[in-house]
């Protein structure tokens, strides 16, 4: 691994880094200490947004901070936070219609397909497709098509058409699960049989019993096949 | 960072052992499970909790004497970081029945149902609501729904994989309620990964016996608490208040915990927030990197309601020992500590030394399969070196794309595959470099099966709890234990504010402690909570 720094724009001002650092960490060796801006730091909560630019490039380029590491004359700003409205409702009123997407964000109308939220997805998520699906009320396909979102802000902070398009996935998401996908019998079965105390003899027995007798009945476990 | 060329020349002994190894996988054939007693004299050679020098007895406190890491210990034994002369405590900013320190999943499954129970709730966390180590859980949420399947033997796998050192009563609550809990969570809305006739797909993780690990994806946790962030952003009788974590417990006259000091991060101002009831979910201590590990955990898990509750009166238990993930990345440096969830050995993928052979059963408990890779890296000499310097073993996820079928792994975990594919790894075609890293704090806050802590009007939910996974937690244990004891605490302190009648609110206790750290002659210059990790000016 190289020893080489590499010179960056933080909000425009300049820092000499080592060139094997995420954003993040180089944010953090150049003396920044984090409050907004850093959450899980594995590129799973959507905290870390940045936007940032290089110096022969028109292009606005996406990055989690956490998970990318810096390019020589970077130009860089995190978007730790972006205004965004969400729906209020009782999930267990609405229902799974082609028109709940539209009637709870009727801002989707709003789409001219222009793709910005696409193109600034930092996981690479099919946005505008997924917006296109809600706005169809194929709520599957928004439900599958934004699984991956970590809902960092950035397709809302780009849209022109004013969407919080990551509020919309979650909305699908939850509403394919809750009512377009089956119950799980054997869950339902199984809650009824704990209510009902089927098992609370069994485990009262195992609450008292000794550690032997507990070692020896763990020892002798079947386990389920592969 | 790509796999540099003496690493992919490594890589093709993996390849040259595959095929056989898969065919014998195929047959169910397997590298033998160690017993318990081969397990332990394992651990005891191996894994960092049985290093020498590495912790002390507590000086002070309600566990005075207990042996915990030093990191902890040194914020244990410390003062507190609130100036007490700047808070008004006769300006009450919020009065609530019920306030919920820490807005993960145990704090926000706590205050959907205090509030269903009729309590005005309050959120306070120290950063976003959702920070959290359950955003970043991957594998899965253990529940004994199948017809195979039952909560004792749920109950035995668990207390097994704790070495017997579980509090069986929590054992059995946590068993019992997971049923329950995976069904709450369905009608929530979480996208639970079923068959199309809706039954759940579910797979093995280490120690289990049978098929129990529900999941979504590889974010089964992001998964859980961006739903359960959602109801709670519904019910807009419920208040969150972000970026303000709370620096001391406040008490009444009795020793009742009656609210807490939050502290603002951005003004920093004070604000006193009295509740009735009050219920600690800030996590785990991740960021206190025990023994310089690096670690899976979120930024926030700087052990805040330990310290806190400590403070208050509360004992602590089972902190001598600390989960260490067998799969955390060791390469590309920049990815380093990161979890790799164990559904990928769940899915079939094994473990593999530099000669490209298997050393250990891939689904041992945490702590055994950990102890076996670092023997392997160590005495064995057969791990693989870093272009740093470090050391790791393999982890074959390719051999999932034979067992499974191609595409198997970026479509179970897209997460991972993206993660790696960012730094010009394909995980389904290369092995991933793997070290254990620093993942969960298996003790905590001593609780009963109410949620109750000592402290009256104090309970606590989530990995800030202790007692439940003993001395060893299993894999899709933490999301189960977050939701039903969250759900417990939030029913229990929603009742108790019923009747709660706390008296006037003082700082009594912490002046208490910091007489009890000046008579034992420790603590001097160290304050706390922490609240976040230091790596200003740091190569992290």
């Amino acid at each position: 691994m190289s020893n080489d720094v590499v010179p960056i724009y933080i909000m425009g001002k300049k820092y000499h880094v080592p060139a094997t650092l995420t954003i993040l960490k180089a944010m953090e060796y150049s003396g920044y200490k984090f409050i907004r801006g850093c959450g899980c730091r594995g590129g799973m909560c959507g905290a870390c947004a940045t936007v940032y630019r290089l110096e022969d490039s028109y292009k606005i380029v996406p990055a989690l901070a956490c998970q990318t590491v810096v390019e020589p004359n970077m130009s860089l700003t995190q978007i730790p936070f972006f205004p965004a409205n969400k729906s209020i409702y009782d999930v267990e009123e609405l229902e799974p219609g082609t028109q709940t997407l539209l009637q709870m964000y009727p801002e989707i109308a709003r789409c001219v397909c222009c793709n910005s939220c696409t193109k600034i997805c930092p996981q690479e998520l099919d946005v505008m497709d997924y917006v296109q699906a809600a706005l169809r009320g194929d709520i599957e396909k928004a439900a599958k098509l934004s699984f991956e979102c970590i809902m960092c802000g950035l397709c809302a902070s780009r849209c022109p058409g004013e969407i919080v398009q990551y509020h919309v996935g979650l909305l699908a998401r939850r509403l394919y699960a809750k009512y377009l996908t089956p119950k799980a019998k054997h869950v339902a079965d199984r809650v009824a049989e704990t209510e009902q105390g089927k098992f609370d003899p069994e485990l009262e027995e195992l609450c008292r019993m000794d550690k032997p007798t507990l070692e020896k009945r763990y020892a002798q476990r079947d386990i389920e096949a592969q | 960072m790509p796999y540099e060329p003496y690493m992919k020349e490594l890589i093709k002994k993996v390849e040259t052992t595959r095929s056989a190894r898969i065919q014998a996988a195929k047959e169910g054939k397997h590298f033998p499970r160690l017993s318990e007693a081969d397990g332990m004299k394992l651990m005891k050679e191996f894994h960092p909790d049985y290093k020498e020098g590495t912790k002390r007895q507590l000086a002070v406190g309600p566990s005075q004497g207990k042996v915990v890491p030093n990191e902890l210990a040194d914020i244990l034994e410390a003062k507190s970081s609130l100036n007490s002369g700047t808070v008004d405590l006769s300006r009450i900013d919020y009065d609530v029945d019920v306030l919920v320190i820490g807005g993960g999943g145990a704090g926000s499954a706590a205050a959907l149902v205090a509030q269903e129970h009729g309590a005005r709730v309050l959120i306070a966390t120290k950063l976003r609501h959702g920070d959290a180590n359950t955003m970043m859980a991957e594998g899965g949420i253990q529940a004994a729904d199948k017809p195979n399947d039952s909560p004792p033997i749920h109950f035995l796998d668990a207390i097994g994989g704790g070495h017997f050192s579980n509090d069986p009563q929590l054992v059995k609550t946590l068993t019992h309620d997971a049923p329950s809990v995976i069904q709450w969570l369905e009608h929530l809305g979480v996208m639970f990964d079923k068959d199309p006739d809706g039954t759940m797909r579910t797979l093995h993780g280490g120690g289990t016996a049978r098929k129990r690990m529900h999941s979504a994806g590889d974010m089964t946790g992001a998964e859980i608490m961006r739903t359960l962030r959602d109801e709670v952003r519904n019910r807009t009788d419920i208040q969150v208040i972000e970026f303000a974590p709370a620096l001391e417990l406040l008490t009444d006259h009795e020793g009742r915990c009656a609210g807490a000091i939050l502290f603002n991060f951005e003004t920093e101002k004070y604000t006193v927030a009295r509740a009735k009831t009050t219920i600690l979910a800030t996590g785990g201590l991740g960021r206190l990197h025990i023994q310089g590990f690096p670690t899976t955990n979120h930024y926030g898990a700087t052990a805040d309601g330990l310290v806190l509750a400590y403070r208050a009166g509360a004992s602590l238990c089972f902190l001598e020992a600390t989960q260490f993930h067998p799969t955390g990345v060791i390469f590309p440096e920049q990815n380093i500590g990161l979890l790799i969830t164990e559904k990928v050995r769940g899915a079939g993928a094994q473990l593999l030394n530099a000669d490209g052979e298997q050393f250990v059963y891939p689904l041992e408990t945490r702590d055994v399969e950990s102890s076996a890779i670092i023997r392997e890296c160590t005495v064995r000499n057969k791990g693989i070196r870093t272009p740093t310097g470090r050391f790791g073993v393999w982890l074959d996820s390719p051999m999932i794309e034979v067992l499974k079928g191609p595409g198997t792994v970026a479509r179970d975990f897209p997460a991972k595959y993206r993660q790696f594919a960012r730094h010009g790894i394909d995980i389904s075609k290369e092995p991933m470099l793997i070290y254990p890293t620093l993942h969960y704090q298996n003790g905590g806050i001593t609780i009963n099966s109410q949620a109750e802590t000592e402290v009256p009007n104090l309970y606590a939910a989530g990995e800030v709890a202790g007692g439940i996974h003993g001395i060893n937690r299993l894999m899709g244990n933490s999301l189960l234990d977050i939701t039903v004891f969250g759900r417990i605490g939030g029913k229990s302190a929603a009742e108790k504010a019923k009747q709660a009648q706390p008296g006037e609110i003082t700082l009594q206790h912490v002046q208490k402690f910091h007489e009890e750290l000046k008579n034992a002659g420790v603590g001097d210059g160290r304050i706390s909570p922490i609240l976040l990790p230091d790596y200003v000016g740091k190569i992290g």
